[in-house]
């Protein structure tokens, strides 16, 4: 199923936010989103997902406008894995990872024994099916966020929208949640997903968005769009673009001044 | 938990966590059985002595449907038995409605009373006892004061933002509930003095002593009606607890089934206030122990807490007859069992909700 964004103005009453966005995902393609705090990516985001109405232009999932769909339509062919909060209630990974499912069944239906399958396996798929009976009140803020990307696998949508995925993790769990990024998107999904680490988009995307002060500086493959030039413009530092001997790209910053 | 969990063999390291859950097959049944002991209590207890042969007779004449001849008879079916069944199904309501307006609020220090549902619907009540109206009328007038007061805290703390809404909304009850308590103040001074004064300040004290049969069957149609809504959405407000934006996401109609579940719970809890009075704190405790015992997953929280509430209810209440002389009203003694307990949730801290 495909994504797009045609010339989104996006905001809150009385505030707006960014506008003049546009944007597409492909079926297969992992699409991240760049740029400074506050520029208004979680903004985007909840646009995209018809959390937030459009304040201009429009959103399209496959054929149909966002606008026209109703919540649960919306939920079957966009999934949201927000930033990982505390929660008020001890529900255990399990449960949270359950909800996930809710968009496949009626109004009046709880879980079925197919759900409980299909949230397990999320949960092995990420390599936390240990977590599956811990309260997510007490798991720490990485092993929260690893239990909603496995949610939103659970939820099976075809689209993927991820605010900061990898933001509370530690090292190692980047890795493996950019990885089970990769794999969902070599399965067919289309993602979005924004960062704070440029490494990351080398790593991972098909194509990055350069955002900068609610506008879209910049679309296209990492390569194009992430030259030190424009990461100098949107984030002010000097950085230094290079390849290691293994093929990856990374970008190391200068910290003199 | 410094170590990372996601290197763990999928799968393996899940016996601490099932033996919990094997632990939990007990709660249910237990729960159950502690409602039949609290309604045997309170059957039992008291001045009049029943015997178990009183039961097979008051039983059979249940049955049969022959009025009741002999004293202890009269005792079972007519005096005991509905004011066993009212605290029953009192405090049933009032743990659920509690349950749910922790879950949607996503605070689990609100409660029917805290959110001024309580005094809204004492104050509507009140009216309707001030206007001599009968029995329904006085539940409708107790419903529509109920439902009012919940949409003022709610508009109160939609409004007010930027600050911590969780105070914004107890704050808000707090207000609406004093506003309700003056104009309840006002009607009792303009209220007949022989008359309808004791039983509106009766009644205000919570008490189930004067429960009779048609009080009982006048409650119980609309808390079933308000938990046909419950039962059926009991998914949507797991996913509701997570809060608005994430339920939708989700794919759930946030705004729909909140007002249709706030309705719900509001009709429960009006409408046995509209019969025992104002009875606090048990919305409030019952939940938190109940959401230890069970875990915060609606589809076994709301039984075990209604369950919990119902024992509890009718053994407070066969405390409140059997202490004294004279009969403490029963929210009395249930604030003086709640007060202690939700000093001691804030003292846990965070944690506690667990």
């Amino acid at each position: 199923m495909r994504l797009e964004a045609h010339d989104l103005a996006f905001g809150y009453p009385e505030n707006s936010v960014g506008r003049d966005v546009g944007l597409a995902v492909e079926p297969g393609e992992v699409l991240c989103l760049l740029g400074p705090n506050g520029c208004g990516k979680t903004t985007l985001f909840k646009t995209l997902l018809g959390l937030l109405p459009a304040q201009g232009g429009h959103v399209t999932l496959g054929s149909d406008a966002l606008s026209a769909l109703p919540r649960q339509e919306i939920a079957r062919r966009i999934a949201y894995v927000p930033q990982a909060q505390s929660g008020v209630f001890p529900y255990t990974a399990l449960d949270l990872v359950l909800m996930g499912r809710t968009a496949h069944r009626g109004l009046f239906a709880g879980p079925t024994r197919e759900d409980r399958e299909l949230a397990q396996r999320a949960l092995d798929d990420l390599g936390i099916a240990n977590l599956a009976d811990r309260d997510v009140t007490r798991l720490s803020g990485g092993q929260r966020q690893l239990v909603l990307v496995a949610r939103a696998i659970a939820q099976a949508s075809p689209l993927i929208v991820m605010d900061e995925p990898t933001a509370s993790l530690d090292f190692g769990n980047q890795v493996v949640v950019l990885t089970e990024i990769r794999r969902l998107a070599a399965r067919g999904a289309g993602i979005v997903l924004s960062t704070h680490d440029p490494d990351h988009a080398f790593a991972i995307a098909d194509r990055v968005a350069l955002m900068h002060g609610g506008e879209i500086i910049s679309n296209g493959r990492p390569a194009d769009v992430l030259t030190s030039e424009r990461l100098h413009t949107v984030y002010g530092v000097h950085v230094t673009i290079e390849k290691t001997s293994r093929g990856q790209v990374v970008c190391a910053p200068s910290y003199s001044r | 938990m410094g170590g990372r969990q996601t290197t763990g063999n999928a799968g393996t390291p899940m016996s601490v966590a099932s033996d919990l859950r094997r632990t939990d097959a007990w709660v249910m049944p237990a729960l159950v059985l502690s409602v039949v002991v609290a309604a045997i209590v309170g059957l039992s207890a008291g001045a009049f002595p029943v015997t178990l042969d009183s039961f097979y007779r008051a039983f059979a004449k249940l049955i049969t449907g022959v009025p009741p001849a002999a004293p202890d008879e009269r005792v079972l079916l007519s005096i005991r038995g509905p004011r066993v069944l009212g605290g029953l199904i009192v405090g049933a309501a009032l743990a659920g409605a509690g349950v749910v307006y922790q879950g949607l609020f996503r605070n689990p220090l609100v409660s029917p009373d805290v959110l001024g549902v309580s005094a809204g619907a004492g104050l509507g009540a009140v009216v309707g006892i001030f206007l001599s109206l009968p029995m329904i009328a006085i539940q409708g007038f107790a419903f529509i004061g109920g439902l009012t007061t919940v949409a003022l805290v709610y508009a109160i703390a939609a409004a007010v933002q930027g600050r911590d809404p969780t105070l914004v909304l107890v704050l808000g009850g707090v207000v609406v509930g004093a506003l309700a308590g003056a104009a309840i103040s006002l009607l009792k001074i303009l209220a007949d003095p022989y008359d309808q004064l004791p039983a509106i300040t009766f009644w205000l004290l919570g008490s189930i002593a004067s429960m009779r049969a048609a009080d009982v069957w006048s409650a119980l149609p609309a808390v079933v009606l308000g938990l046909v809504p419950l039962i059926l959405l009991r998914w949507r407000i797991n996913v509701l607890s997570l809060g608005d934006e994430e339920a939708r996401a989700l794919g759930v109609e946030a705004g729909r089934i909140r007002a249709v579940v706030i309705g719900a719970a509001t009709l429960i809890t009006a409408s046995v206030v509209a019969i025992s009075g104002v009875i606090g704190w048990v919305g409030l405790v019952i939940p938190h122990i109940a959401r230890m015992l069970v875990g915060p997953n609606f589809e076994r929280l709301l039984p075990a807490a209604m369950l919990m509430g119902a024992a509890y209810l009718v053994l407070v209440d066969t405390l409140a007859r059997s202490l004294g002389r004279i009969e403490v009203p029963i929210g009395i003694l249930t604030a003086v069992v709640g007060a202690p307990f939700f000093l001691w949730l804030l003292w846990r801290g965070r944690h506690g909700w667990s």
